[in-house]
């Protein structure tokens, strides 16, 4: 993975730590250039710390902050939030959506983007981001379309192998702090209990970084 | 009540948008759900009468639907949708109902009061 430039588009802060985190600091690290546009500030998330520390009024500020904070660790440039409500995106209107990330993919002139694949994000909010990923590159000329690397949670093999996989090794460290910086939404298991096990099975989980490039026609 | 016509229903969601209408829509778990399994927190909404205006209504995929309603300052949102009642021409009647057939959400939409 070599590039000069590269756009992140995910819905919810908080996207970018399990599939991505590890592979976009060793980017930074090559010199890549992020510009991570996150669509919501995860605002109807259900976790509020635990114990919770949030409610409904202060959760996007509070995962605003963890998500610049996020952003910091990993090394990313630019961020972009774009205000849209957690939910939501599946029934914004095509239109204005598509325009909006037509203008920014124009501006950026990424050489890849990173998203989710449509119809294997689970969450109706990442497939509807990564389908307007894809209708708006598809639209774009041959010659000057970025490549699209989708993260996915395949159900069986139906997407075939991905044509990416990222041992993400000596980027774990940074893969965890993002983690504990996103406080509100996750928590590591503890390594000191007695049984490591769980610590030990979400430690193997999380070094692998897997993407499929998306085929266009 | 019928099996939910995606196509159908937008239709109608178009019809009502860009004019007042009352808003029905409820959540439940059942009045008896903790007496039947003290595990369970149980928990439930309605909101009745709500006037709203939309400005862009959409069913999604499903089923299980979702639908969103895009307001001016907000939205309305709701996801479990199963059936609706096709024959009502004045009204947007739309019902999740479980596979015991029983109610666990609504969202309705009228230009006069339920």
């Amino acid at each position: 993975m070599n590039y000069k430039k590269i756009l992140v588009v995910l819905p919810h802060p908080d996207d970018e730590v399990f599939p991505m985190s590890g592979t976009l600091s060793k980017l930074v690290d090559k010199g890549t250039h992020i510009t991570y546009v996150c669509l919501t500030l995860g605002e109807m998330g259900r976790n509020l710390g635990n114990p919770p520390f949030a409610n409904r009024i202060t959760l996007p500020l509070v995962r605003k902050k963890e998500l610049e904070h996020s952003c910091e660790i990993i090394g990313i440039q630019e961020l972009r939030l774009l205000g849209y409500h957690d939910k939501t995106i599946e029934f914004e209107p095509y239109g204005p959506l598509d325009k909006r990330l037509l203008g920014i993919i124009e501006e950026v002139k990424p050489e890849a983007i990173f998203t989710f694949y449509p119809g294997y994000g689970v969450h109706p909010d990442h497939n509807a981001c990564g389908a307007a990923v894809i209708r708006v590159v598809q639209n774009i000329s041959k010659q000057n379309r970025p490549e699209v690397l989708c993260t996915a949670f395949p159900t069986d093999n139906d997407l075939g192998e991905p044509e990416i996989v990222n041992e993400i090794g000596s980027y774990l460290e940074q893969k965890t702090a993002c983690l504990n910086a996103h406080s509100s939404q996750f928590r590591i298991p503890s390594k000191n209990d007695d049984d490591s096990t769980e610590y030990d099975t979400f430690m193997e989980r999380i070094k692998t970084e897997r993407f499929w490039i998306y085929p266009f026609k | 009540m019928n099996l939910i016509n995606r196509e159908k229903v937008n239709e109608r969601l178009n019809a009502f948008k860009n004019t007042d209408v009352y808003l029905h829509m409820e959540m439940t778990m059942g009045a008896y759900t903790s007496h039947r399994d003290q595990s369970v927190h149980p928990a439930s909404n309605f909101i009745k009468n709500v006037m709203i205006k939309y400005e862009h209504g959409l069913l999604s995929e499903g089923p299980p639907y979702r639908v969103g309603l895009k307001l001016g300052e907000g939205w309305v949102y709701a996801e479990g949708m199963t059936h609706w009642d096709e024959t009502d021409n004045e009204r947007i009647v739309i019902a999740g109902n479980d596979k015991d057939g029983k109610l666990i959400a609504s969202l309705q939409i009228s230009k006069t009061p339920f």
